[in-house]
């Protein structure tokens, strides 16, 4: 069993950083097993590839822009994630989708797929949440733990 | 009749990057870039640790997190005066190395090369025609008939079904695609290879690095890797023996098929040594420092004045005055607003970063890039500055693979191609190429270099910093894939009071500076020739020669849109 929860996100640009925030306070509050691999993937493309290769299963958290209230928390799941990431028109554009292109052109790519995605407040320069994105974490990372379980992955809370 | 066109956002990019031309006859006339996204970062390191700040700086971009974070350290070890050990640089030098290594090949292959390789039309090659073309330029082992046939199949395969994943922003039978279908057939086998082989280069930073993307061994003072010949958890000589075979593995890649691949994709696109040349300033600065101090480099860099060799001026250590002293940032046509008044430039020790945004203004204000000057004229930098500079301080390994690949280009293309033809769009191509195959040799010395001194005994790796009182000032500068990156420390009292970061995309990028001299992207794209201004791919092409970063890189994914770019033909 190989599993990677993948934070991304820009941690200079405010609410950008919530993947990147929320995946290291996976790490402080679960104990987590050997098969799973947490990465803070920030804002990086193509340095992610071996590291997402051959998974059984990939956990992407990310700031997303749904045109929902702020803080709003959504899942997608499997053939909806590359679709998310293709159609976007996200200045970074040799960021996350592809890199799941190109998984798929080295068959590569993971068995299943989710994103955990966060509607940002704010997007200005600063490195701290606001205060209600910063309050969906343990919303995230319930999802986060739901989608592990999916695939046989347990993880327990530290005391 | 002119028509103006606007391409917003220029993608396959890092950043928000909006480019308008006005054509006319078929030709750009007339260019504007203009950065869309604010960078504020300098503004959140005020008041900071100084020895906090190259973690921070290394957050500004995905693409370049490495480079920010040499620069970052070497400004404030020059602002203290302060040695690192001979060990430190040879591993930061490992480092830059291989991380410049990933991102030659990626940008080539990756982010550039669909500009003129047409995917759809190596499914109509003759596999066998093609791969014997390819054994007839190297020995790479990759070029078998069955190699090509697979993935020749495998994309037939993505054709088909609509599933062309990351080849679906193509401009896919454009009149300016050129290639003979097996041509474009070997480049997309070698794209498919050049995933496998960037894991390589990446492994190595990973490992030098302690973690990847976003390393962790740096400090002001050295580097935090305890180096050890025998011991668990450290970085040993069994460790440093696997990067060797890494370091191997991109030797032939990089020789046998980069190298390669730019001289033959370049001798069918002759035209295009004649397109793009715009500034031929030239602006690079040494690297691979040699020493603890940086006064001996491994790799020389300087200034070259209007294209010609001769004029070639040394930047000599990274206390050089006449590169401290020579930067500056105007704002004149960015959206910024100096406290002194936006009709004369600053030096970055003094630089402001107070927002004033107007709308896109023609003659106005239109950027959020600053411009930067070196003694008042815009320059182009990155890898074709870099290998002209070293070229004219007689670099020997410079000298040699930029020969080979003009005479390869020679031989291919029937006819004698020289090192003016480097001034163009598809010579930023060849320049990196062979800039990518310089780096590759000196990775090789630098592993060398840190076992001897290892072998010696030597494994000290970090000197403490001292923050004295009062104010100190320092610039940390790097020769990065994309061309000079400095930063520009200002520290009072243990904390920073000023910091700039003048970033090699900012150079090539920047809009009109405060004489109104258009930046190295808008004066290079005027007279490129445009086939159909709806799709404007001899804009891209010309722009991506650049490797642009414009990096700010906000990261948001947008559900509501569904158009991947904007093409406005007015």
């Amino acid at each position: 069993m190989k599993v990677v929860v993948l934070g991304v996100g820009n941690t200079l640009l405010t609410d950008e950083a919530i993947g990147v925030r929320a995946v290291e306070a996976l790490q402080q509050r679960y104990r987590l097993p050997p098969e799973v691999n947490v990465i803070d993937g920030g804002t990086a493309g193509m340095e992610l590839l071996e590291s997402l290769e051959d998974l059984d299963q990939l956990v992407i958290v990310d700031c997303v822009r749904v045109g929902q209230p702020p803080a709003t928390v959504i899942r997608r799941i499997d053939d909806e994630v590359p679709a998310f990431f293709r159609t976007k028109i996200s200045p970074h554009q040799i960021g996350i989708s592809d890199v799941l292109a190109a998984l798929t052109l080295r068959e590569r790519f993971p068995q299943r797929l989710a994103l955990i995605g966060i509607q940002p407040k704010d997007l200005d320069t600063g490195i701290e949440l606001t205060p209600e994105v910063a309050a969906t974490i343990p919303e995230v990372l319930a999802l986060v733990v739901e989608e592990l379980a999916r695939v046989g992955v347990k993880v327990v809370e530290k005391a | 009749m002119s028509k103006r066109v606007t391409i917003d956002p220029v993608t396959r990019i890092e950043g928000h990057l909006r480019v308008d031309v006005e054509v006319d006859g078929g030709k750009v006339k007339k260019a504007w870039s203009s950065g869309q996204m604010w960078r504020g970062v300098e503004n959140i390191l005020i008041g900071r640790d100084p020895r906090d700040a190259w973690a921070i700086t290394q957050r500004i971009c995905g693409v370049c997190t490495t480079v920010h974070a040499i620069a970052s350290v070497r400004a404030v070890e020059n602002a203290l005066k302060l040695e690192i050990p001979v060990n430190a640089q040879y591993i930061r030098n490992l480092i830059m190395l291989a991380h410049a290594i990933h991102d030659h090949i990626v940008h080539f292959y990756h982010l550039s090369a669909l500009d003129w390789v047409d995917v759809v039309s190596a499914t109509k090659a003759d596999p066998a025609k093609a791969a014997s073309l390819a054994q007839s330029l190297s020995s790479w082992s990759g070029n078998s008939v069955q190699e090509f046939k697979k993935v020749q199949d495998k994309i037939k395969g993505f054709v088909a079904s609509g599933q062309l994943g990351i080849f679906t922003n193509g401009y896919w039978g454009h009149p300016a695609m050129k290639l003979p279908p097996e041509v474009n057939l070997l480049a997309v086998v070698h794209y498919l290879q050049a995933l496998e082989v960037q894991r390589y280069a990446n492994k190595i930073v990973t490992v030098l690095g302690s973690k990847s993307p976003h390393i962790q061994n740096v400090a002001v003072g050295g580097v935090a890797n305890p180096l050890a010949l025998d011991s668990q958890s450290v970085l040993t000589v069994e460790r440093l023996l696997a990067v060797k075979e890494w370091i191997d593995k991109l030797d032939d890649f990089v020789k046998n098929v980069y190298l390669v691949d730019v001289a033959a994709i370049g001798a069918f696109y002759a035209d295009w040594t004649t397109h793009g040349r715009g500034i031929v300033d030239y602006l690079s600065v040494p690297d691979v420092p040699l020493d603890g101090k940086g006064t001996q480099f491994a790799m020389p860099g300087g200034h070259i004045a209007n294209g010609d060799v001769s004029t070639f001026k040394a930047i000599k250590t990274f206390d050089d005055k006449y590169f401290a002293d020579g930067v500056s940032e105007a704002v004149k046509h960015s959206w910024y607003d100096y406290s002194s008044g936006n009709d004369k430039s600053l030096h970055p020790y003094k630089g402001e970063t107070t927002p004033k945004y107007t709308d896109f203004q023609d003659d106005g204000k239109y950027s959020w890039l600053k411009s930067p000057s070196f003694y008042g004229k815009p320059m182009q930098v990155g890898p074709l500055a870099n290998v002209l500079t070293m070229f004219a301080a007689g670099h020997e390994p410079t000298k040699k693979y930029a020969t080979a690949a003009l005479d390869l280009v020679s031989n291919i293309a029937k006819t004698k191609v020289g090192i003016d033809a480097l001034h163009s769009t598809i010579g930023r191509h060849a320049a990196r190429a062979v800039r990518c195959a310089v780096v590759q040799d000196e990775l090789v010395k630098q592993w060398d270099l840190l076992l001897a001194n290892m072998g010696k005994g030597d494994l000290k790796t970090f000197n403490k910093p001292v923050f004295p009182k009062g104010e100190q000032m320092g610039v940390g500068f790097h020769e990065a894939p994309r061309g000079v990156l400095s930063h520009w420390v200002v520290i009072q009292d243990g904390k920073i009071k000023n910091y700039q970061c003048v970033v090699p995309s900012t150079w090539n990028a920047a809009p009109r500076n405060e004489k109104d001299a258009p930046g190295a992207y808008e004066a290079c794209l005027v007279g490129n020739p445009i086939a159909d201004p709806e799709k404007p791919l001899e804009v891209l092409r010309t722009v991506h020669s650049f490797d642009p970063c414009i990096a700010c890189a906000i990261h948001v994914i947008d559900e509501e849109h569904t158009e991947i770019v904007k093409v406005k033909a007015a």
